[in-house]
């Protein structure tokens, strides 16, 4: 039930970026070329989300656990520093290279497309790498 | 290469997005963060928090080809990139995630949705440098 209901919930995302057209990296990349080929449609799929994650979240939270859970696993770090807006706008320039992010590549997964395969090489390489990194300069845990 | 605007289904398969995050965090109590889960992949030490990484994955994985069963095709990936530029592209997301704590889907939507202002400084950060890199590759450099 656990198992199922996680693969359940991984499948709704699935489609939901399947069918947002976030699947597909030349969507993406036309939302962030504003002087030329702008397609809006990656800041409508946004409203759709937080339209239901927003008032979703609220009920969730009256709820002392969640319901498979003993607890819920909230970031608990608020500081806003330089390792934040640094790793945060690394991971921008990263995005607008390759047109993929983690959320969108997952899914494409799915279609068994060569390039998906590479590019998701390639974000595990650089999380180890960090991995890697943060070992030998210990700070936050990455939430 | 130019794309459809698709207004509807995007706010759509959004509201999908978001009742996914809204369901893990009911049922499991947990941040739907691509980035966190597969991150928590690479780590072994713990097998039932690993199968619940590994079967929210399999589902993502699954959407496209349920979609495949329900409208006879799969979803279009176009990748106006050259190989070099994914691999490039994918360690430098990597490396970012890892450092800011989350990407689109754990910051910009489920970071957002609880009005955390680190993720709203992380989204506001990863959305600005990924519209100067793109318009860096394409209006200044020329393009791929």
């Amino acid at each position: 039930m656990r198992l199922l209901s996680a693969f359940a919930i991984g499948l709704v995302f699935g489609l939901g970026i399947t069918i947002s057209g976030m699947i597909n990296p030349a969507k993406v990349l036309n939302f962030f070329d504003i002087a030329g080929t702008w397609d809006p449609s990656l800041a409508f799929v946004m409203a759709g989300a937080l339209g239901v994650a927003i008032p979703g979240y609220r009920l969730v939270f009256r709820r002392p656990a969640p319901a498979m859970a003993p607890g819920f696993q909230l970031p608990d770090t608020r500081i806003i520093d330089r390792r934040l807006v640094l790793g945060s706008a690394t991971f921008g320039v990263g995005w607008g290279i390759a047109g993929f992010c983690p959320g969108g590549a997952l899914p494409a997964l799915g279609t068994g497309d060569p390039t998906v395969f590479l590019f998701l090489a390639a974000l595990i390489g650089g999380l180890l790498v960090a991995r890697v990194l943060q070992g030998r300069f210990p700070a936050r845990k990455p939430a | 290469m130019e794309t459809a605007f698709t207004p509807w289904a995007s706010l759509g398969g959004g509201a999908l997005i978001g009742l996914a995050a809204v369901l893990l965090m009911a049922l499991h109590g947990r941040i739907l963060g691509a980035t966190g889960i597969l991150g928590g992949l690479l780590r072994f030490d713990d097998p039932t928090d690993w199968s619940l990484r590994a079967a929210i994955i399999a589902g993502m994985a699954a959407g496209p080809l349920v979609w495949l069963v329900l409208v006879g095709e799969l979803p279009v990936i176009d990748l106006p990139v050259p190989n070099w530029g994914v691999v490039l592209g994918g360690m430098i997301v990597g490396v970012g995630v890892s450092y800011g704590g989350g990407c689109t889907s754990g910051h910009g939507v489920c970071g957002i949705a609880r009005f955390s202002r680190r993720s709203l400084v992380a989204t506001a950060s990863f959305m600005a440098t990924a519209i100067a890199t793109v318009f860096v590759i394409r209006h200044v450099l020329g393009g791929w």
